[in-house]
């Protein structure tokens, strides 16, 4: 073992745990914040350990939101996030994975064009087509709905790259073998690329589902009733204009609320999501 | 010099009551400029008696010595020694000539002195033409003499081998061992080197280390290891093929093996329960059927060219013989009968597989 | 991209791709067109009046201080945080690489950030840079420091750098262990053999081994940067105070979508496409040609 000197390995541990802190502090100032009452969470400085209005807030903030600012109860929000999540990170996975095995086991006619244009859309990020986007979609009626939350966020490039690059790793023999056994393309995705596609759906899946948990840009562009609000931007929203005003206590329990469900995912996941993170990006 | 000393070696993983000892007291003495072998199976123990020598490993228990100097506590920097790993262990950003002379711009040697010790290396290893190459250009042969010509311009007290010739291919293995062979007659430095195949240990070996789950079987010249080997390891590890080996109770001038009663030409060096050992080219065949001969069944033969080998079984045993292609020789199904100069007979205490008697 | 089997269906393959490619016609290179034809043209926000101005729009852009301002912003923004938040995951990767035990349960504290939204990230650095009761503002104030980031430009762009680098750490972090842990160790034990130590060994062989990692993670940030942190900008200091957090995405926002400027917000929208293609590019063609060893 090389340079087993204890005392580096210790100096190593203490920057770790000094980084964790770091990065776990505000998360838990976040939460002691949302176990206070309003005057306990203006107090300045705010106490560092938790009150005992933690079910108190978290009930209040799901079932009537924030009274000042908007008032969309997070309960609602989130599920309308839950559903965004869950909607974009199956379509993502569903029209990515399809498309990419039309274009590694078949030869047609603008093949070559197909792949470009999926290309372009990594390229394009909602940022740079902000008005003309939202343009179609009010056109098509799709302001305030499911369909205008998840749509147009649904066609990736990274997922339709990362199972072709997979596909192409799978032996030819599995597809020779199962024409000779009289299998048609559908029956061999459905029986011998799916199941090998597993790992890789998985771990889309955690990212995906983190992707579409937290957009923020487009669903403040196309949500305009409190009823369809996401909960990461209603938590925007319940802070209006200059900070003293909010009711910190319970923005904070939304902020813990929006934090909550990706991060059970990360963490249960996590095997998945790490290799999906590194996968992709190669 | 370069002399090594190993003196109790252990190496122990975890911690009780988990601990798991994979080293079990190995002790040597290797010579300056000595060239010995450690060879064994896989998981024996010999990769990693290796990286303690180079300091890579801790070392649980024991002493090491390297030119006098006792090293356990050393950084692998410190203890003066070269290694060529499995897998080169090229940098693989840097060019033939800064890989070879990365260790010495360190130490701080003047540069044309690098420039001197590095061009000799190449010399001797034909790389000149590759020196501003970088790694991945090179061919799998090219790159284990890149190893080699790392480990040499360090001019160390020791160079230590890991397996270097394992992904080499077939025909390049022999013509690498040729080379190691070469470099050893002229620089003659102390080496140590592991490996699991034992034809690369008998041809390369001045003297060898047999070990087998962490222990060390017998260490000796390739010749006292083939012809006296010291317990039935060694006995069924080295030669190809295999040394046959009965097991059976020897009683007075007869041992029963598998049943089987075989009258011995000499009595046993120890009656009771033996093991005894045959290499098959000391096995003889003829047609003898009376009740002093071995009666081997013939199962199958395999012809090698210059050589026949026979299988069969003796008892309950598989038993092989190996036959001169000159010779007549039987078919499958045949029962011939077997013997052996009593000078070719191994014995081995069945209990604690030591060799019993001469 | 070929492979030797390919199944024949006159219809099944167009099929299969007609969801993607019905989105990305829909959602993707029309509304990208338009934004290509509205930056050419001059229209007041009603459309009644409609003008071919051709280049117009881009000249005036990059004549307006505001906008150049804005550049010198999103750079200065990039750099920071693409910087900063690079050197401390790969300090923290390498410790974690090198820790003998516990180095899975630090991997998993310090890469759950990545599951907080930007949005969510700049609300909390809000609530304890808050100059009224933000307690790291008190903390500060002890210090001397008086923090009001409503006023400081400095001090705002102090909190968004602040909550961009919070939440990239683990992203990075999670690539570089990755690297880290990439490299043979034979050939960290073949350079301290040679007699190369620590610092040494990190400097002349990992970091050079890293360098494609380190510069996708480089690329990656900087886009990242660009277009992700749209909303920590909105969720805190929202483009101020005056327009000293104002990035060019945010511009874009305030311009299109709260000043309805149409031909200059889509002229914008066409310089940052190109910013992304070139980004783009530099990381298909350069990055993912270097990483072979």
């Amino acid at each position: 073992m090389i340079e087993r000197r204890p005392f580096l390995n210790v100096v190593r541990h203490a920057a770790l745990v000094v980084a964790v802190a770091l990065i776990l502090f505000p998360v838990y100032v976040a939460f002691v914040a949302s176990t206070l009452s309003f005057d306990e969470v203006l107090h300045v400085p705010m106490q560092l350990w938790p009150g005992g209005h933690l079910l108190e807030n978290y009930a209040d903030v799901m079932a009537h939101g924030s009274a000042k600012g908007s008032s969309a109860p997070v309960g609602r929000m989130m599920i309308n996030s839950l559903i965004m999540a869950l909607v974009i990170a199956i379509g993502k996975i569903a029209i990515s994975i399809i498309s990419a095995f039309a274009i590694v086991y078949f030869r047609f006619p603008f093949r070559q064009t197909v792949f470009w244009m999926i290309f372009i859309t990594l390229m394009l990020p909602v940022e740079v087509r902000i008005l003309p986007t939202y343009q179609v979609a009010a056109d098509l009626g799709l302001i305030d709905t499911y369909a205008g939350l998840t749509m147009p966020l649904i066609a990736s490039a990274t997922a339709t790259f990362l199972f072709r690059q997979f596909f192409l790793t799978i032996p030819d023999e599995y597809a020779e073998a199962a024409r000779i056994d009289g299998a048609g393309p559908l029956r061999f995705f459905k029986d011998v690329v799916l199941p090998l596609s597993r790992t890789n759906i998985a771990a889309l899946f955690v990212i995906m589902f983190i992707y579409g948990w937290n957009q923020y840009l487009w669903p403040l562009l196309v949500t305009t009733q409190e009823s369809m609000y996401t909960t990461v931007i209603g938590i925007k929203r319940m802070i209006p204009g200059g900070d003293a005003a909010a009711e910190w206590h319970l923005v904070m329990a939304t902020a813990i609320l929006a934090m909550l469900p990706p991060a059970v995912v990360v963490l249960l996941m996590q095997k998945w999501f790490v290799k999906g993170l590194v996968d992709t990006e190669k | 010099m370069g002399a090594i000393s190993l003196r109790g070696i252990e190496k122990t993983y975890g911690r009780a009551p988990r601990a798991n000892k994979v080293i079990h007291g190995v002790s040597a003495e290797i010579a300056d400029g000595e060239f010995v072998v450690i060879v064994g199976p896989s998981g024996c123990g010999k990769s990693t008696l290796l990286r303690m020598v180079a300091g890579l490993e801790e070392i649980s228990g024991g002493e090491i010595e390297i030119g006098g100097r006792v090293v356990n506590d050393l950084e692998p920097a410190e203890r003066d020694i070269a290694m060529v790993f499995q897998n080169y262990a090229l940098y693989p950003h840097m060019s033939v000539f800064d890989n070879m002379a990365y260790g010495l711009r360190i130490r701080r040697i003047p540069s044309e002195e690098i420039r001197a010790r590095v061009d000799k290396a190449a010399a001797i290893l034909e790389l000149a033409p590759f020196l501003k190459r970088k790694p991945r250009e090179l061919s799998g042969g090219q790159r284990q003499r890149v190893a080699m010509g790392r480990a040499i311009v360090r001019e160390p007290q020791v160079f230590l081998f890991d397996e270097p010739l394992s992904n080499l291919d077939a025909k390049l293995r022999a013509q690498t061992r040729l080379e190691i062979q070469k470099l050893h007659g002229e620089l003659r430095t102390t080496s140590l080197f592991v490996t699991h195949d034992q034809v690369e240990a008998m041809t390369l070996a001045e003297r060898m280390i047999v070990m087998n789950a962490g222990r060390m079987e017998q260490m000796g010249t390739p010749d006292e290891v083939y012809h006296r080997p010291a317990t039935t390891f060694v006995a069924g590890f080295i030669g190809s093929p295999p040394m046959n080996l009965l097991r059976g109770r020897a009683e007075g001038l007869g041992f029963t093996a598998g049943g089987q009663l075989l009258p011995l030409p000499a009595v046993a060096p120890r009656e009771g329960d033996l093991v005894m050992g045959i290499r098959p080219e000391h096995v003889e065949i003829g047609n003898d059927l009376s009740a002093a001969a071995w009666p081997l069944r013939v199962q199958a033969l395999e012809m090698l060219g210059a050589e026949r080998l026979v299988y069969g079984v003796l008892g309950d045993t598989l038993f092989i013989a190996r036959l001169d292609a000159t010779m007549p020789y039987p078919k499958a199904g045949d029962i011939v009968s077997i013997h052996a100069a009593p000078a070719h007979l191994h014995w081995f205490d069945a209990a604690t597989t030591a060799r019993v008697g001469a | 991209m070929d492979k030797r089997v390919h199944f024949r269906s006159p219809w099944l393959p167009y099929a299969l791709v007609l969801p993607q490619i019905a989105v990305t016609l829909v959602f993707f290179v029309w509304p990208a067109a338009e934004t290509l034809y509205y930056s050419v043209l001059l229209q007041d926000a009603f459309a009644s009046k409609v003008q071919f101005v051709w280049f117009d729009n881009f000249i005036t852009l990059f004549q307006d201080s505001h906008y150049l301002a804005s550049f010198k912003i999103t750079a200065l923004f990039s750099a920071i945080v693409a910087i900063t938040g690079l050197a401390l995951s790969l300090l923290l990767a390498v410790f974690a690489d090198r820790v003998l035990r516990g180095s899975s349960v630090y991997k998993t504290l310090l890469i759950w950030p990545y599951a907080v939204a930007p949005a969510v990230a700049g609300i909390l650095w809000l609530f304890m840079l808050s100059p009224s009761i933000g307690m790291l503002t008190y903390a500060l104030r002890g210090f001397g420091i008086d923090w009001n980031y409503y006023v400081n430009p400095g001090q705002a762009m102090l909190l968004i750098c602040v909550a961009a680098i919070w939440k990239q750490i683990s992203y990075n972090f999670l690539f570089f262990l990755a690297g880290l842990q990439a490299i043979p160790s034979s050939l960290i034990e073949a350079a301290a053999i040679d007699g190369a130590g620590p610092v040494r060994r990190f400097w002349t062989i990992v970091f050079p081994l890293l360098s494609p990692t380190a510069f996708f993670l480089l690329v990656v940030n900087v886009v990242y940067a660009f277009f992700d942190t749209f909303a920590i900008v909105d969720s805190t200091t929202q483009g101020g105070p005056g327009q000293a957090t104002q990035t060019l995405v945010y511009k874009i926002y305030q311009d299109g979508v709260q000043a309805l400027d149409l031909g200059g917000s889509a002229a914008q929208s066409v310089v940052l496409m190109v910013i992304v293609i070139a980004l783009t590019v530099v990381q298909f063609r350069w990055v993912e040609r270097k990483v072979q060893y």
